[in-house]
């Protein structure tokens, strides 16, 4: 009395394509798995995608607006870019550098520009795109230039670099400490888990701008970038582990009265068994929905952080950095093109967002 | 001697209040439970939610720890352990003699595992190689009624009778001396309910296998058990084999769970009689006897003494005050 | 069949979008409900019977819709409305509900909320119909409270529903359906939560409250012993169409349909012999995405024509008759 099999290839098909499959469905967080892949991207070729020294600064091309290139010209196909021109105001005197179509400059692609290491190993110079001849003032300013004639463009690559990194190096550490002590937690129960749960509410209880101000108040001025930048994901993750040691802590007292985690019990298997076997595959999917949900939260947290002030602290360049610069409403309004270091940070936590919603209810199809 | 016998069996939960947590009461969700299974024979454990039958079972299979009681089970003639003060280390080894089967399909087989993956575990975990391990999967599966394709694919591709076939597989896979089933029907459709009630009686001819029955559908129990344990409020009221039981009950509740069950027969019309009042809360039973509140022929003796289980002339044990006396009607 | 109708459904057919494409939950469903009379309608899961209430009521979710048929409330009279009609959300329909057509849910706490006392809840529902006033309301609330068996209604209608057992829950669910004093009622799976002796007492108050108010009741189960019990006529429905619909007894006497034939079978008996088997269908309830061309039942059917029975389905059973949807009939006549 055998009985019939649904002949679908769906039913060989493993958890991952299942969840890939559910994944596909929802448009919105398929849409923004890309636009995350690409701001990865961009984080990796940081450097190859500024087209100007971030770091270099000439008074002379302060506020310039956003330059477009010009891809045809009368003679044809022909990618340039203005030069800059110095004309004094005459109202207020003031010598402002302008561009000026009359001199044209060519754009080529992997031109040479500034040296910088690619992947922080292999020393070069290219850039996909760049001026055919450097030029010592002029340049291409996509999105213009801040007050001290830094190329804002150039310095967002850079910046998502340092942003995004950031994020990521928090929430791994987050990750460290939230399944560690939500899985002792979890698994011991007993005066462990009344112990770590108290520490966790007293750490989600205290207000986490004046515990920054504090913390960033103490590192001392003479830490080098890197050792902020050490010293501020420490303090980003320090809150940021107590929301994935809850996840963790749930999945696992959820999965203990699973009837397939008894079953495994009731089969003699070991603890260890019971834990690899059955218990870490099934919230593991929980735990990359519970990340791509933190992860934005730890990017908003070091932009905030470096936007008063508190964060990392120039030459380091970060999206919270950039919108430093444009905190002065009479700036914004002679140079609104600050603002757009704005963008990548709303688009990249809407991604996240999205992205961890889509894979939170592609994880769990029974729940 | 009988495979299994358990002996004052007792599960207490304590009730806890205030930050000291100081124990304010406990609600016996088992008391004092004695019975026991001979080689081969089905016993059916049946009563209503929160009657303590699931808690028994699951004390036996030491997936919770009996506050008191002893559960002698014998694997082989002539051996017999208590499992009750065992550790989990100590029990591991004994787990392959008793297997359980599950109510919910669905929830008790890993998603993430394919069926043969599933059935196999348990050989796995006994040790059993690879070349072995394979042949007798399909051998399980042939047993349960599923194709050899089967092996191959996830537990989301099979309905819920198919299911519980993988589930009673994945028990019978180290061939057990004794089987625990939780209501192992209850979740499916009638039709496939059918096949699933067939299933486990010819298995059990074939393999010989002693049964814990749990369940509430008294239709149900009516076609596998041997024997039949009522439980009322985490006692056993009554216990007898099972045409006796539908017969002629020897406990007041055990008769107004017949007559409560909705016969399939339209011509024993408005034949529904329900017993009045409620289940007793285990928290706080009533004193004496738990069905005194309920009981048509109650007695004052009733109200202050509680009954033990005894055994009748007719064999029926009943912890009934009024049990020699009183003739109750069952199914005719 | 005696009286006239209070609703017929008519040929109704109700689909679902899924993400596989539209899934058809109902085909040509026709039934009538009759006052003082309880339609039956039995089957396994995915059959349809459900849905068939929720479309009667307009409460079908989002991704379901009604492509065809009538679900006519009075038909025959100057009154006759297509509930088919009507915008789900509108007045009229609410009207419907609750005033017209009461619901008694399996789990009375779907129905009931944790927040509001019972008797709010009651006067809420008292009220919105035809208002008497707050305090004739409460009045009536007990009333009602009183009349589905619940004991010291005058203090169980302050209570919180959490504060109430199963059964008291749904004696609460029940009073709540009849809150608007409607002629006719549809109860699904009512006492499929229930324990056995809790599961009679509902249905003893179900059975006395229907003849007292002589309500047409629309009792949906997949228990044949509730459907023997309670049921006047009984509907047994498969994968969405209705394969038998018959008066009770001739249905458990004689059933016409292979369906019904093999699931009475199947059906354990108090009475078995120890260790009797039971007769079974083969296979299981095929997916709704996965329906069989043809008669739905023909891959399980042990009567099966092949090259007929798979080729086109049969005619569905005549509304207002007695009768089964089977090839196999349909050659006898």
């Amino acid at each position: 009395m055998s009985t019939a099999l649904a002949d679908d290839s769906l039913a060989q098909a493993g958890q991952l394509r299942l969840t890939w499959l559910r994944f596909k469905r929802h448009k919105l967080a398929f849409v923004s798995l890309f636009i995350v892949a690409l701001f990865y991207l961009v984080a990796i070729f940081a450097d190859g995608l500024a087209i100007n020294d971030p770091h270099a600064t000439d008074a002379k091309r302060s506020y310039i607006p956003p330059q477009g290139i010009h891809l045809f010209d009368e003679d044809g196909f022909n990618p340039h870019v203005s030069g800059l021109t110095g004309k004094r105001d005459m109202k207020t005197f003031k010598l402002a550098y302008v561009p000026d179509p009359a001199r044209k400059l060519k754009v080529v692609l992997f031109a040479h520009g500034y040296s910088y290491n690619l992947f922080g190993l292999i020393p070069t110079d290219i850039h996909l795109i760049g001026l055919e001849t450097p030029q010592p003032v002029d340049g291409i300013f996509l999105l213009g230039t801040d007050q001290l004639g830094r190329d804002l463009f150039s310095r967002m690559m850079v910046a998502t670099r340092i942003s995004l990194s950031i994020g990521l190096v928090s929430v791994g550490l987050s990750l460290v400490l939230g399944i560690l002590l939500g899985g002792m937690s979890g698994l011991y129960g007993g005066w462990i888990d009344t112990a770590i749960q108290r520490v966790i509410e007293v750490i989600r209880s205290i207000p986490t701008i004046p515990l920054w101000m504090g913390i960033a108040a103490a590192l001392p001025n003479t830490w080098s970038v890197t050792q902020v930048y050490f010293a501020i994901t420490l303090i980003i993750s320090f809150i940021g582990w107590t929301e994935l040691a809850r996840v963790v802590r749930g999945r696992f007292l959820a999965l203990r009265e699973e009837d397939f985690v008894i079953a495994a019990e009731m089969l003699g298997a070991s603890q260890l068994r019971i834990m690899l076997r059955h218990m870490l595959p099934s919230f593991t999917s929980h735990v990359i929905a519970a990340v791509s949900l933190a992860l934005p939260a730890m990017i908003i947290s070091e932009t905030s952080l470096s936007f008063l002030g508190l964060g990392l602290r120039p030459p380091a360049i970060s999206w919270g950095i950039l919108l430093q610069d444009a905190q002065n409403v009479q700036v914004l309004a002679g140079a609104p093109w600050l603002l757009c270091a704005a963008i990548p940070v709303v688009l990249v936590i809407l991604a996240f967002n999205f992205l961890g919603d889509g894979l939170r209810d592609a994880a769990d199809p029974y729940g | 001697m009988s495979i299994l016998q358990v002996k004052g069996l007792s599960k207490h939960y304590p009730i806890q209040a205030g930050f000291l947590r100081r124990e304010i009461g406990r609600v016996r969700a088992a008391d004092d439970v004695n019975f026991s299974i001979a080689r081969g024979e089905t016993l059916a454990l049946v009563g209503e939610s929160g009657c303590g039958k699931t808690t028994v079972a699951r004390c036996i299979l030491r997936a919770q720890q009996p506050t008191a009681g002893s559960i002698l089970f014998s694997p082989e003639e002539g051996q017999s352990i208590d499992l009750a003060p065992l550790s989990r280390r100590a029990l591991r080894p004994l787990r392959r003699h008793i297997q359980l089967i599950f109510q919910d399909p669905y929830a008790s087989l890993n998603p993430r595992m394919m069926v043969g993956d599933i059935i196999a575990e348990p050989l796995l975990i006994a040790g059993v190689p690879l070349k072995e391990r394979q042949a007798r999967v399909l051998e399980l599966l042939d047993l349960v009624g599923l194709p050899m394709a089967a092996r191959t694919r996830f537990p989301h591709a099979f309905s819920g009778g198919q299911r519980q076939r993988i589930g009673i597989a994945r028990a019978l896979a180290l061939q057990p001396k004794l089987i625990v089933a939780d209501e192992p029907v209850s979740a499916l459709d009638v039709s496939v309910q059918a096949q699933i009630i067939n299933l486990l009686l010819d298995l059990q001819d074939r393999l010989g296998l002693s049964m814990l029955f749990v369940a509430h559908d008294l239709g149900v129990v009516r076609h596998v058990s041997d024997r039949v344990a009522v439980m009322y409020v985490g006692r056993i009221v009554e216990v007898a084999p099972t045409t006796a039981l539908y017969a002629t009950p020897k406990h007041p509740y055990t008769q107004a769970l017949l007559a409560a069950v909705p016969k399939a027969d339209p011509a024993l019309r408005d034949a529904i009689f329900a017993p009045a009042g409620e289940v007793a809360d285990p928290a706080k039973p009533p004193p004496g006897c738990a069905f005194h509140p309920r009981c048509p022929f109650v007695i004052d003796r009733c109200r202050v003494e509680r009954p033990e289980l005894t055994e009748l002339p007719s064999g029926h044990l009943s912890a009934c005050h009024r049990a020699r006396e009183l003739t109750l009607t069952g199914v005719p | 069949m005696a009286d006239r109708p209070l609703l017929s459904v008519r040929e109704l057919a109700v689909e679902f979008r899924a993400d596989t494409g539209t899934v058809r939950a109902l085909d040509s469903v026709s039934l009538d409900l009759r006052p003082g009379r309880v339609l039956g309608v039995v089957g396994e899961s995915g059959c349809g019977k459900s849905v068939t209430a929720r479309a009667i009521l307009r409460i079908l979710d989002r991704n379901g819709a009604i492509v065809a048929g009538k679900i006519l409330l009075d038909p025959g009279t100057t009154a006759e409305v297509d509930l088919t009609a009507l915008n789900p959300e509108s007045q009229a329909m609410r009207g419907v509900r609750g005033a017209r057509v009461g619901l008694i849910f399996q789990e009375p706490m779907s129905a009931l909320s944790m927040q509001y006392t019972v008797g709010n809840q009651l006067i809420e529902a008292i009220r919105a119909h035809n208002d008497p006033g707050k305090s004739v309301a409460r009045q009536r609330a007990i009333e009602l409270l009183r009349d589905a068996g619940i004991p010291r209604p005058e203090t169980r209608v302050d209570a919180y529903p959490f504060q109430l057992s199963g059964g008291l829950r749904q004696r609460v669910g029940i009073a709540l359906a009849l809150a608007g004093d409607p002629d006719i009622l549809i109860a699904d799976e009512p006492t499929t939560a229930l324990d056995v002796t809790t599961q009679a007492q509902i249905l003893t108050l179900l059975r006395r409250l229907q003849r007292d108010k002589h309500i047409a009741l629309m009792l949906i189960t997949h228990d044949m012993g509730v459907i023997a019990q309670m049921a006047d006529d009984m509907a047994v429905m498969y994968l969405g169409r209705v394969v038998e619909y018959a008066p009770v007894r001739e249905v458990f006497h004689s059933p016409r349909h292979p369906y019904t034939r093999a699931l009475l079978r199947s059906v354990p008996d108090l009475r078995a012999t120890p260790r009797q088997r039971l007769a079974t269908i083969g296979g299981a309830v095929p997916q709704p995405n996965a329906r069989p061309s043809g008669c739905p039942f023909h891959p399980r059917c042990p009567e099966v024509i092949l090259g007929r029975c798979d080729v086109a389905p049969p005619a569905p059973v005549p509304p207002g008759e007695a009768g089964a949807s089977c090839f196999l009939l349909e050659d006898a006549v």
